[in-house]
């Protein structure tokens, strides 16, 4: 029972992760309609930018840890948006197989130049937030553990509150809903677009963070599975759906160390995308989302 | 004689006259040269699926996996019990590797059965998540088996592997996907891609041309499998990972879908570009992103579409 909580714990402080990530890949989703490959590279800069970072704050400060997180937000949060105005905005309407494609070649774009910049070797991630374990009942929790879990929430929580309680946010659901009619009401469909890739990126930096916290090793290939999985993640919870996404990412990251710890082992890159299989075929709006019917 | 079985027949004669004096050719434009060959078989193969039905798929790797391992269990197993201790004469070897890549393509052309029946049923973004997922799974299942290698990857396969081979191959997927697409019933393809509900209306039956163009497009991966191991002689489940994937649909892409001679000019460009950059390989797969992305912006009805007016979307 012990190890069972212990897995639990290990699986939703992954799966937090996967869940910030995967809020990026849904929110991009719902406006633009095409999967954006190159926000896994922007969790990447984002790990990295927390490393660089970390060596201008005093290391293992609650302080310190929280400016390197926000900084490296900032960072990713202008990443993100340079993206969609150079190579997203002028495929604007262009059928989605050239964004696709364009995407993909982002993300080639961003692990290249990383290795170029930061070299291919892996490099060990500074603690820049204190760290201790604390047992309970057996259970033994690392702070960074609680840590994942508490920042995720925090920021799923703020996340909720701008696309539902402010105007920006209302913008966003209006675009994801229908572009044109949007316009007409009078959204600036760019602004709206910008500012959501921004938002995306800065979760994605978080998760980088938070990830790289836990797996202190970073090297400018190690968002590509994460990003794979996180976005598997997305669509388990119902692509374009916010809260589809967190459940999406909690669920699969449980699922991913319970395998992880089992005979199966070596197959936990798969799982996730059997399960992203199945979900597909009985549900293929996702968990939480809504079919809708295709209108000639 | 029909023309395109003319054509066929005399690619497949030039590439047996071009294998014949191989001998004599710089082993290094030699080795490219195969390349190319491999690239332009999943290319061609993978434009009947993107190109001519619209099916979007990112898991061509993973059914070049399965013909590569696949093959090269029957030349590495069953060749000695069959070929005895000297080996074989030319001959014998050659039934062998027609064999195995037959049966490489075949099991791939079954995976892709397998996968197509259920994932088909999906459109656009999502079946391109399911063919990379399940690219992903068959990669992850071959890292697993230990009689394949397991991670190491599987080695020791014999040089089968020839000019003739390879170009061979080509001609016939390209003979095989023209044929195909340019016959009565073959229509059905396009009629899928350009507009499935109008097909679905006057009833094709669209799901079963999906799957025909899903199942051919594996076999023929498969075989580009198979040749690819018996010449690199060493294959690992890496090489199969879904960049892979990702490099063959760009060439389909670039070569304007559903072009073929778009897309074999896309492949022989895109396995050149590396090695024209190798004097400046630090920056190669650099240019390479950017080159992708600038083409896509300036160019995104394909490199070798000229005419705007060429109509198909």
């Amino acid at each position: 029972m012990t190890e069972f909580l212990q897995q639990l714990l290990n699986g939703i402080s992954l799966g937090a992760i996967y869940a910030l990530i995967a809020l990026g890949y849904t929110m991009v989703y719902g406006v633009l309609r095409f999967i954006n490959f190159a926000h896994s590279d922007v969790f990447m800069v984002g790990a990295f930018a927390g490393y660089y970072l970390g060596r201008h704050v005093p290391a293992g400060t609650i302080a310190g840890g929280l400016a390197v997180m926000l900084g490296a937000m900032v960072i990713c949060a202008i990443l993100g948006m340079t993206i969609e105005r150079l190579a997203y905005r002028p495929l604007r309407g262009a059928p989605t197989l050239n964004v696709l494609i364009t995407a993909i070649g982002v993300s080639l774009f961003l692990e290249y130049t990383g290795q170029l910049i930061f070299g291919a070797t892996p490099r060990t991630f500074p603690q820049i937030f204190p760290v201790t374990t604390v047992q309970i009942g057996g259970l033994s929790v690392s702070s960074n553990q609680l840590l994942v879990i508490g920042v995720a929430l925090v920021l799923m929580i703020g996340l909720q509150l701008i696309v539902f309680r402010t105007r920006i946010g209302t913008a966003m659901r209006a675009v994801s809903l229908n572009p044109n009619a949007a316009r007409l009401v009078g959204v600036n469909n760019d602004v709206v677009i910008s500012f959501t890739f921004g938002l995306g990126s800065a979760l994605a930096a978080a998760g980088g963070i938070l990830y790289a916290m836990n797996y202190p090793s970073i090297d400018p290939l190690m968002g590509v599975m994460p990003g794979l999985k996180a976005f598997v993640a997305a669509i388990l919870g119902g692509i374009g759906n916010i809260p589809g996404a967190a459940l999406g990412g909690l669920l699969l990251g449980t699922v991913e160390t319970f395998v992880a710890g089992s005979a199966f082992s070596t197959y936990k890159d798969a799982i996730a995308f059997a399960i992203l299989i199945v979900i597909l075929l009985f549900r293929p709006a996702g968990l939480l989302g809504r079919f809708v019917a295709e209108k000639v | 004689m029909p023309r395109p079985l003319l054509y066929f027949l005399a690619a497949l004669a030039a590439s047996i006259g071009v294998s014949a004096i191989s001998g004599q050719l710089d082993p290094y434009l030699l080795d490219v040269s195969m390349g190319v060959g491999i690239a332009i078989i999943l290319a061609v193969s993978l434009n009947l699926v993107n190109g001519h039905t619209g099916q979007f798929s990112l898991g061509h790797a993973g059914f070049m996996a399965v013909g590569a391992y696949l093959s090269s269990t029957v030349t590495l197993f069953l060749g000695p019990a069959l070929l005895g201790e000297e080996g074989g004469n030319a001959l014998t070897q050659g039934l062998l590797f027609a064999a195995a890549l037959a049966f490489g393509g075949a099991c791939a052309a079954f995976a892709g059965l397998l996968i197509g029946l259920p994932s088909l049923r999906l459109k656009g973004d999502y079946l391109a998540l399911v063919t990379l997922g399940f690219g992903e799974i068959i990669r992850v299942v071959f890292q697993n088996v230990e009689v394949l290698g397991g991670a190491l990857g599987l080695i020791g396969m014999p040089a089968y592997t020839t000019f003739a081979w390879v170009y061979g191959g080509a001609a016939l997927a390209v003979y095989t996907v023209a044929c195909l697409v340019n016959s009565t019933y073959g229509r059905g393809f396009l009629a899928t891609r350009d507009d499935e509900i109008a097909a679905e209306a006057v009833g094709l039956d669209t799901t079963r041309y999906k799957i025909v163009a899903f199942v051919t497009g594996a076999f023929f991966a498969g075989v580009a499998g198979g040749l690819f191991a018996h010449f690199k002689l060493a294959i690992d489940p890496r090489g199969f990972d879904f960049t892979r994937s990702i490099e063959i649909v760009v060439m389909v892409i670039l070569g304007g879908m559903g072009r073929t001679a778009g897309v074999i000019g896309a492949a022989i460009l895109l396995t050149l570009l590396p090695e024209i950059l190798r004097p400046v390989a630090e920056y190669r797969m650099i240019l390479y992103s950017l080159l992708l992305i600038v083409l896509m912006l300036v160019r995104p009805q394909g490199l070798f579409q000229w005419s705007k007016k060429g109509g198909q979307p």
